[in-house]
């Protein structure tokens, strides 16, 4: 009698189990079927204009996602411009999602978090758009070590102080530069005395007024203005958010400062907020990560950068972003990845694809073995180049003017100084 | 000279402390609400005038004229719809449905417009300005901006303190059961009073959009200095939140001569010590 209850207790034992189990082996073998790849990036606030391209890129790419070598859903998640938002997304992504490799972009309050989890948990990221050293270092990376599942392309502080540099040459303006660099994680980076502007500055002899750092959404840019007059100021730089540049740029005028340069990062990336500035915005420079006079062409669809900016306009009605080439390429570069993997539930095998990258994409060509656009371990740098937004019959443009690194990108006129 | 002009710069950025804040302290004075949405409300304006600037040509001043009503009707409703419904004895309900309202009107502009910065165009207004002594230039915008939040406190003094909806608003404010055995609606009494909040609203959210650039989630950073110029200035006294702007601006201007790092560390620090020696604030007409 005990004898068939034991039995039977085991028996009823070993199917529960199995049904308990089943749920987690049939999610595997639809694991098996469909290649899971999950994308974090800023859709609302602050930084959301980073973030904006990325859904209209993943629609614009379903032909090509259906001619995969095997089928592919992407889940996208909104970080909502928020460090934390964006690991808790990811670790959601790895968690309940189960997908087995990670996108991200879009400045490093979403791409540091982002890799920290993927790397934390073992799950393949490839990542762009935002400066090499704040992934790399700002992770604490080890230039001998690397990290081992994250992956990143984008230029760095020394490409932008190289541009910066050349358009202040050739403008001939004093070499008196009035700094304005904010208390946030660029800022400090940008005018760090070690690493950032201050150095090179001094190198290439030009004396950098810099009042310290100022507390970004501002309302009072007086007490620089008047130093930067005192000290006869003729350039002005930084990198402050659009906000910010608009209130600073509207006292100098109301206070009589008027430089002959101006080159801003970050601020006037994007042409919603030059345009904000009316007739005022014409003249002022900036660095120019990507435009559609890039000579690049996109290895998924062949659309050179122009076909993809008229794409986009045609399709949203919003004029081309610099972020936009980075969402494309981040797709190229996974999709080539998962043709060349031959074991894809293998997060191994999906490394060692990346680790043999050899890409020619829309921003450029992508490789991570180690040639020189690789200054680190898991970082690929992409071009910059320098530009000035002009007043042309179809509204400002932001026109190349100085590719002192990259001669192939080809300059489509000449800097001029403002008033 | 610079110290002077730090100093006049800085009252005239007051002045916008005070646009920001003088709606908030209405409406603290008559229903004990503190709107956490504030400046989510100042920036939807903004969003409302640039709409209708685009849509009419209007220069942004003069878009007041449709701004102001519209902004009001919002109001008006939105306290009979919604918060006329939260408010009782428990204070703790219309912060919290404030605070639903900051996150709804944030993502609410973010669908409709994206996150594109936005300004209203002023044109010449914004940049021109007069020297007042050598090293001291005025500009007229921030000029016109501080004349402006005098105004609208001595308009909202002048309706608290010699109208009948002043009184109404005063007498509810004072003991709103006994006002209502006196005839006096308070649900009335408080939606006519949000309804006046955003035709200050409507004035701040466009001197906000023609002075810099504006886009969904800027309303929350923006506000923090409307709250420390009520504080500082007193609870419930207007002329109090004027000078309590003022003396933010003051404050942060002299911080940031020393140092751009202490610039609005200078007014907090302002903000702290009026908060330790004077918690009830410098002028204050009512306790708590």
């Amino acid at each position: 009698m005990s004898k068939i209850i034991q039995l039977n207790r085991r028996g009823i034992l070993k199917a529960s189990a199995g049904l308990i189990a089943a749920p987690a082996i049939l999610r595997r073998a639809y694991a098996a079927d469909v290649f899971k790849i999950g994308k974090v990036g800023p859709v609302t606030g602050p930084i959301a204009g980073f973030g904006e391209a990325t859904s209209w890129v993943v629609d614009g790419l379903k032909d090509v996602i259906g001619k995969l070598p095997v089928p592919v859903e992407i889940i996208q998640k909104d970080s909502q411009s928020n460090p934390n938002r964006a690991a808790e997304v990811a670790t959601e992504l790895i968690e309940k999602d189960k997908v087995q490799m990670l996108l991200t972009k879009g400045t490093p309050d979403t791409v540091n978090p982002v890799s920290d989890q993927a790397e934390l948990n073992g799950i393949p990221c490839i990542s762009d758009d935002a400066p090499w050293q704040t992934f790399f270092f700002g992770r604490g990376g080890d230039p001998s070590k690397g990290f081992k599942y994250t992956y990143h392309a984008f230029w760095g502080l020394e490409d932008v102080i190289a541009n910066f540099l050349d358009i202040w040459d050739k403008s001939g303006a004093a070499k008196i530069v009035g700094g304005l660099f904010a208390n946030d994680a660029d800022g400090n980076a940008w005018g760090d005395k070690e690493h950032g502007f201050p150095g090179p500055l001094a190198a290439a002899g030009y004396k950098l007024v810099d009042p310290g750092r100022y507390q970004p959404l501002t309302n009072d840019f007086s007490s620089q203005i008047a130093a930067f007059k005192e000290a006869g100021v003729e350039i002005v730089t930084g990198v402050m958010i659009p906000p910010d540049f608009a209130t600073f740029w509207a006292q100098c005028a109301q206070q009589g400062f008027k430089p002959k340069v101006v080159t801003i990062g970050k601020a006037l990336l994007f042409p919603s907020s030059v345009e904000s500035l009316g007739d005022r915005g014409d003249g002022l420079t900036s660095e120019i990560w990507w435009s559609p006079s890039h000579p690049y062409k996109s290895s998924l669809t062949g659309q050179s950068a122009k076909d993809l900016c008229d794409a986009y306009t045609a399709g949203t009605g919003k004029p081309w972003t610099q972020p936009l080439g980075f969402a494309h390429a981040l797709f190229e570069i996974a999709f080539d990845v998962i043709k060349r993997t031959k074991d894809l539930k293998d997060p191994e095998a999906i490394l060692a694809s990346i680790g043999d990258t050899q890409l020619d994409t829309i921003i450029g060509p992508i490789s991570w073995k180690g040639g020189p656009n690789n200054p680190v371990k898991n970082v690929c740098k992409t071009p910059l180049v320098g530009g000035q937004w002009t007043k042309t019959a179809k509204g400002l443009e932001l026109i190349i003017t100085n590719n002192p690194q990259h001669p192939e990108i080809p300059v489509g006129g000449k800097l001029r100084t403002i008033g | 000279m610079v110290w002077f002009n730090i100093i006049i710069q800085g009252i005239l950025v007051g002045g916008l402390y005070a646009l920001f804040a003088a709606g908030l302290s209405l409406i603290f004075g008559v229903m004990r609400l503190v709107n956490i949405a504030h400046g989510d409300m100042i920036v939807a304006v903004a969003y409302l005038a640039f709409v209708i600037v685009k849509a009419t040509g209007l220069h942004p001043l003069a878009s007041l004229i449709l701004v102001i009503p519209i902004a009001m009707v919002l109001g008006y409703a939105l306290q009979r719809g919604i918060l006329n419904r939260t408010l009782g004895k428990d204070i703790l309900p219309p912060l919290l449905v404030t605070f639903g309202l900051s996150v709804i009107i944030q993502n609410g502009l973010l669908q409709i417009f994206t996150a594109d910065n936005r300004k209203l165009q002023a044109g010449a207004l914004e940049t021109s300005s007069f020297p007042l002594l050598p090293g001291v230039d005025i500009g007229y915008l921030p000029l016109l901006q501080f004349i402006v939040a005098i105004g609208v406190i001595a308009g909202l003094q002048y309706l608290f303190y010699k109208t009948a909806l002043g009184r109404a608003f005063r007498a509810t404010s004072d003991d709103a059961e006994t006002a209502l055995l006196m005839g006096l609606d308070k649900r009335r009494v408080y939606a006519w009073a949000m309804a006046l909040c955003f035709a200050v609203i409507a004035i701040a959210g466009i001197f906000l959009g023609v002075r810099t650039n504006f886009d969904p989630a800027i309303g929350p950073g923006r506000l923090i200095f409307g709250f420390e110029a009520v504080i500082i200035g007193g609870l419930g006294n207007l002329w109090g939140t004027l000078i309590g702007g003022v003396i933010l601006g003051v404050a942060q201007g002299i911080g940031a001569q020393i140092n751009p790092g202490a610039q609005e560390l200078a007014g907090h620090l302002v903000f702290l010590m009026v908060l330790a020696f004077r918690p009830t604030g410098l002028f204050p007409r009512m306790q708590g």
